[in-house]
C-alpha cells in the first residue's frame, strides 16, 4: 500500500472537507450575522441584506454537499471511539445536516409568511413559499431562533468532541477532516 | 506528571470551547445589556403607551387605503426604479395617527402617518412610511428614544411633564430647532389635505449609473384647509372625515422628489433642505378606497421604509436602518398576538 492510498484512507475525500470547510465558514458567518443584526439598530440593515442571500446559498451548499457525501466513501472511524461515541457522532452529524437544511427552509418561509419581499441582490428576488399569513409568521419567526440557538449548541459540541479527542485523546481526529492533506504515520 | 498534562489539556478544551461560546454571545449583546437594541426600543415603546394586543407599537391607530400610483416617467431620468416607468401601480397604503394607543381620541397636533406599498410588476416593491411634518423631530435613533419618554404624559395630569420636556430639548438643541421647524409648519384640518414627507434621504441611481441624494413628499390635490382649533366632540374626527371624503372621490396626490445638493445633510433628518431645490413631480398617487385596519389588507403589512426596489438605497441616515429594525420587532411581536378592532372600527368605516 503506497503512502498516498493510506494518506486517502485515513481522511475524508478532497471534495468532502471542501464542504466541509465551506459550510463550516458559511455557518459560523450566518450565526454571528444572525445573532448580531438582532441585536443591533445601526447595522440591522446591512446584516440582513447579507444575511437573506447567504442563507439560500447555504440552502444550495448543504443539498449539493449532501448528494457529494451520498456518493462517496467515508473513512472508518477511529479506534478511539467507542461503539456509544461513533452512534452519538452518527446521530449529531444528521442533526446537523438536518438543521443546515430546515434553518433556511424555515427563514425563507417565515419572510413569505410575513409577505416580505425576499431579496438577494438588486432586483433579485425569490418567489414566496408559504401564503401571507402572519400567525404562521410568528410561529416560524420563533422557530427560526430555536433552531439558531440549537444549531449554535450542537457547533459547540461538534467543536468541542473534535478538539477533545485531538487535544487530550491525541488520536488524530482532526486530521481526518484537515483542510490540508495528512500524510500517515 | 502525565496525568496533569492530561488534566491541562482538558482543562484548555473546555476554555476554548467556552471562549468560542462567548464570542457568539457577544455578538449578540449577552454583554452590554445596556446597549439600545431593537427589543428593548420595543420595550420602551410598551411602556410609555402600555400594551395593545396586535397593534402596532406606534401608528397603532389607523385605517386601510386602497388605489394605485400612475407614474409620469419623469423619475425614470432620477432612478432606474421600476415604479417610475410610466404607467399605473396598485397601492396598498395606511394612514395612521402617531403613538401607540389604538383608542386615542383624535388631535390636531398629532403627528399624522400615510405608509404606502407600491406593488412593482417585476415583484419588487417599495414601501415608504411618511409623516405630516416637514422634518424629523430627533436625528438620531437614541434621541428618539429619549424623547419617547421625556414626552412621557405624567399619569397626575395626562400631559407631559413640561420639567422633562424643558431639560430634553435642551440637551437636545437639534431636537429643539427642529420642534420650531415643525410648529411653525401650518396643521391641515385632515388627513386628506396634508402633504406627507419622507423624512430621511435615500438615495436614487438612474440607468447611466448616475447616483443622486433625493427627498421625497405627496403633496395633495386637495386644497388646504387650516385645522380648527379646539376640541372636536368626535374622538374619531380625522378619520371619520377622511372615510367621509374617500366615499366621496377618489383623494389624489402629486408625489415629488427633491433633489439634494452635494451638501446638503444625508444623515440629519432634523435639518430641511434649501427651498430651492430642484423639485421633479414624479407621478399621481390615487386612494379611492378606504377599509378598517382590522379587517382591511394593510394589517398585516410592516411598512419598513428599507424595502426598497432596484435604483434606490439608503442614505447614510442612522434613522433608517433603525426604524427597519424596530418596525420588524414590531410586526414580529403583534403577528402572533390576538386582532382587535381599533377606534376606527369596522363599522365605522362603512358609514
Amino acid at each position: 500500500v503506497s503512502t498516498s492510498a493510506a494518506t486517502e484512507q485515513r481522511q475524508f475525500t478532497v471534495r468532502m472537507r471542501f464542504f466541509h470547510w465551506l459550510t463550516a465558514a458559511m455557518v459560523l458567518t450566518m450565526l454571528g450575522i444572525g445573532l448580531s443584526m438582532v441585536a443591533s439598530l445601526a447595522y440591522y440593515h446591512r446584516l440582513i441584506s447579507i444575511h437573506r442571500p447567504l442563507g439560500i446559498l447555504l440552502l444550495i451548499v448543504v443539498v449539493i454537499r449532501y448528494i457529494n457525501r451520498r456518493y462517496s466513501t467515508l473513512p472508518p472511524f477511529p479506534a478511539t471511539m467507542s461503539p456509544r461515541e461513533r452512534s452519538v457522532a452518527s446521530k449529531s452529524e444528521l442533526l446537523l445536516y438536518t438543521l443546515l437544511f430546515v434553518q433556511p427552509l424555515v427563514g425563507w418561509g417565515m419572510l413569505s409568511a410575513a409577505r416580505y419581499p425576499i431579496i438577494l441582490h438588486g432586483s433579485l428576488h425569490l418567489f414566496p413559499i408559504l401564503p401571507h399569513n402572519v400567525m404562521l409568521y410568528a410561529v416560524l419567526r420563533r422557530a427560526h431562533t430555536a433552531l439558531a440557538y440549537l444549531l449554535y449548541l450542537t457547533f459547540l459540541a461538534h467543536f468541542g468532541a473534535v478538539l477533545f479527542h485531538t487535544w487530550v485523546l491525541r488520536d488524530g481526529t482532526f486530521d481526518r477532516m484537515a483542510p490540508w492533506r495528512v500524510r500517515a504515520h | 506528571l502525565a496525568d496533569t498534562r492530561h488534566f491541562g489539556r482538558l482543562a484548555g478544551t473546555g476554555i476554548v470551547v467556552l471562549g468560542v461560546a462567548a464570542a457568539f454571545l457577544y455578538l449578540g449583546g449577552w454583554f452590554n445589556p445596556g446597549a439600545l437594541t431593537p427589543p428593548r426600543f420595543a420595550d420602551g415603546f410598551e411602556r410609555v403607551d402600555g400594551i395593545y394586543s396586535g397593534f402596532r407599537l406606534n401608528h397603532a391607530k389607523g385605517v386601510c387605503v386602497t388605489g394605485s400610483f400612475e407614474s409620469n416617467g419623469q423619475g425614470t431620468r432620477l432612478s432606474k426604479a421600476v415604479v417610475f416607468k410610466a404607467g399605473r401601480v396598485p397601492i396598498i397604503g395606511r394612514f395612521s395617527l402617531a403613538g401607540g394607543n389604538p383608542y386615542v381620541a383624535d388631535a390636531p397636533e398629532m403627528v399624522r402617518g400615510l405608509g404606502l406599498l407600491f406593488k412593482l410588476p417585476d415583484g419588487e416593491e417599495w414601501r415608504t412610511a411618511m409623516i405630516n411634518t416637514p422634518v424629523f423631530n430627533v436625528p438620531t435613533p437614541q434621541a428618539f428614544y429619549d424623547r419617547l419618554f421625556a414626552l412621557q404624559p405624567d399619569p397626575k395630569t395626562g400631559k407631559p411633564d413640561p420639567e422633562k420636556v424643558a431639560k430634553f430639548l435642551a440637551s437636545h438643541p437639534e431636537a429643539a430647532q427642529a420642534a420650531e421647524i415643525i410648529g411653525s409648519h401650518p396643521v391641515s384640518s385632515g388627513f386628506d389635505n396634508s402633504t406627507f414627507y419622507g423624512l430621511n434621504a435615500f438615495w436614487f441611481t438612474n440607468g447611466n449609473g448616475t447616483s443622486i441624494p433625493v427627498r421625497w413628499s405627496m403633496v395633495p390635490e386637495q386644497p388646504f384647509v387650516a385645522d380648527k382649533a379646539g376640541t372636536q366632540a368626535d374622538k374619531n374626527y380625522l378619520f371619520d372625515a377622511l372615510i367621509v371624503s374617500i366615499h366621496r372621490h377618489p383623494l389624489q396626490w402629486r408625489q415629488t422628489i427633491t433633489i439634494g445638493q452635494p451638501n446638503d445633510p444625508t444623515n440629519d433628518a432634523t435639518v430641511p433642505w434649501p427651498d430651492t431645490r430642484q423639485q421633479v413631480e414624479v407621478g399621481t398617487l390615487t386612494l379611492d378606497h378606504v377599509e378598517s385596519d382590522f379587517n382591511g389588507p394593510c394589517r398585516d403589512i410592516n411598512f419598513d421604509p428599507l424595502v426598497l426596489p432596484e435604483g434606490m438605497a439608503p442614505s447614510d441616515d442612522p434613522l433608517l436602518s433603525a426604524r427597519s429594525a424596530v418596525y420588524s420587532q414590531s410586526f414580529t411581536r403583534r403577528s402572533g398576538e390576538k386582532k382587535l378592532p381599533s377606534a376606527v372600527t369596522p363599522s365605522e368605516v362603512q358609514k
